[in-house]
């Protein structure tokens, strides 16, 4: 299919020249980083800009740097590049094992870690690892920069706090300060290259505090304080399930759609997040289910 | 709309094209440059049928721009081994793996992504790397058993 729809393609050097297309087309360019989302939107009329901006020749954007217990990942960085990169391996095995579940090696070749959160759809697979690490998102716009916390980039289905006149430059990740450990688990319909059904992300901290992000199941990525603080210092028994079940039918707003229907989400959901648990709990002290290992 | 010129390398060889800013890299290549292999099939991202090679990494075409190609170079599969087939698609061909073959070209560019860097590639990691092409054929046993156990340097069965 041919794309109907007509836009004029850029691809400037540098930021400034960038940011400087952004305001001559007064919000109404698209920014193109790996295409995944935006071509196909484009081809379905879901979006119809004037011009499309390609970040991808735009040195510091390419950037995957570790500095100062931050890992910032530039806005053309794909998640292939983040699979392979040692750094991220050693420091953040969580997004790797998350990084791997998006969609298939061909997609990842080209899709970037900015480009999915920028998308903003419920089921995005780096929303709720983002916030779970207490991830920045860093933007630029006519009016300068601004750091977003990710809790509060996400607005609703395909909407983020981003102005359509600011470009993201990279998102800053913290590595946390004492020894932790992850876990994404991803429902799809079959392995391989799916959509999330539901999801769930999990950072255990040692000292007692486990943080839990939900996906796939509302309108946007969802962090819940609630079971934070409701698991803190309490130690990991069958006892707890009544509880959590409560506490998940309570945090997640699930719909029924053409993936999974509502009731199905909500109770894979419960599931999901006791494999999660009983696994972050044996890697915290080394042991449980290597990285990238599937729990379902 | 102002048209785009690229120059580009398409198997090894160079090009100069004026592209309009939405042609796909799929149309350009199947319709401006005369190569068939790369086929039209979700137009989505779903399949992989439209498969190439860019920069040596396996991408799909039908999302991305051809004006994004400037500067790069595309690989499909005329141009893996221009003589004749790689022994990998010997290998295949020998073992019957493919029946209609019209996941062929992108099942063999992930192939050949694969084994480029990692010559013995566990089951796990030949399904992971073909994991986004789908064949409605043959229920992929013997493409993956072909790619577990390559035999690439003499081009015989064992
Ligand atoms: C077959 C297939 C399977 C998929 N599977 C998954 C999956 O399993 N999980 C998942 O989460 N997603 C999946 N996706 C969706 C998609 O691949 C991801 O969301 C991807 O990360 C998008 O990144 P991109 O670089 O391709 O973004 P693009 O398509 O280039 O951009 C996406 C949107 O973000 C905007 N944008 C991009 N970069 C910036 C920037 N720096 N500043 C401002 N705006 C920006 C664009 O204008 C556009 O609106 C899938 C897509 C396909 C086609
Ligand atoms: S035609 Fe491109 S992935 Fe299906
Ligand atoms: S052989 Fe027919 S689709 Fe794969």
């Amino acid at each position: 299919m041919a794309i109907s729809h007509q836009f004029e393609y850029h691809r400037p050097p540098t930021f400034g020249e960038a940011m400087k297309l952004i305001a001559d087309y007064k919000g109404r360019a698209s920014v193109l980083a790996g295409g995944t989302d935006l071509v196909n939107w484009i081809k379905e009329d879901f979006l119809a800009p004037e011009a499309v901006i390609d970040i991808k020749n735009i040195p510091e954007l390419k950037k995957l740097e570790y500095s100062g217990n931050t890992l910032s990942v530039g806005a053309a960085v794909t998640f292939s590049e983040m699979i392979d990169s040692a750094r991220v391996k050693e420091l953040f095995p969580l997004i790797v094992e998350q990084s791997q579940v998006v969609a298939c090696h061909g997609v990842r070749n080209r899709a970037t870690m900015v480009g999915n959160i920028c998308s903003g759809v419920p089921c995005c697979d780096s929303g709720p690892v983002l916030m779970v690490y207490d991830a920045v998102v860093h933007v630029t716009g006519p009016k300068g920069e601004r750091k977003i916390p990710v809790m509060e980039w996400f607005v609703g289905p395909k909407k983020t706090s981003r102005d359509p006149m600011e470009i993201v430059t990279k998102i800053d990740i913290p590595v946390p300060t004492v020894k932790n450990a992850g876990c994404y688990v991803k429902l799809g319909r079959y392995r391989g290259e799916d959509l999330a059904q539901a999801s769930v992300a999990l950072l255990a901290l040692e000292g007692g505090e486990t943080r839990v992000a939900f996906g796939s199941v509302g309108p946007t990525p969802i962090r819940s304080r609630e079971i934070e603080e409701f698991l803190k210092g309490r130690e990991l028994t069958d006892s707890l399930w009544p509880d959590l079940d409560k506490l998940v039918e309570k945090t997640i707003a699930p719909i029924s759609d053409l993936r999974a229907t509502k009731e199905y989400r909500l109770h894979m959901t419960k599931i999901m997040l006791k494999r999660g648990l009983n696994a972050v709990c044996k890697r915290l002290v080394g042991t449980g289910p290597a990285y990238g290992s599937s729990l379902l | 709309m102002k048209k785009i010129n690229i120059n580009f390398e398409l198997n090894n060889e160079g090009w100069n094209l004026d592209v309009e800013p939405s042609d796909t890299l799929l149309e350009a290549v199947r319709d401006k440059m005369g190569v068939k292999s790369p086929k039209i099939a979700c137009d989505r991202g779903d399949c992989g049928a439209c498969t190439v090679l860019l920069d040596n990494k396996a991408v799909r075409s039908c999302l991305i721009l051809a004006a994004e190609i400037d500067g790069h170079k595309i690989t499909t599969v005329e141009g893996l081994c221009p003589q004749e087939p790689t022994p990998l698609q010997k290998h295949f061909a020998r073992n019957n793996a493919f029946q209609c073959g019209f996941c062929a070209p992108g099942m063999i560019l992930a192939a050949h992504e694969l084994l480029q860097n990692n010559q013995k590639p566990s089951r796990e990691e030949v399904q992971e790397a073909i994991s986004g092409n789908l064949c409605r054929c043959t229920g992929y046993e013997k493409i993956i058993e072909c790619m577990v156990n390559p035999d690439l340097k003499s081009g015989e069965d064992k």
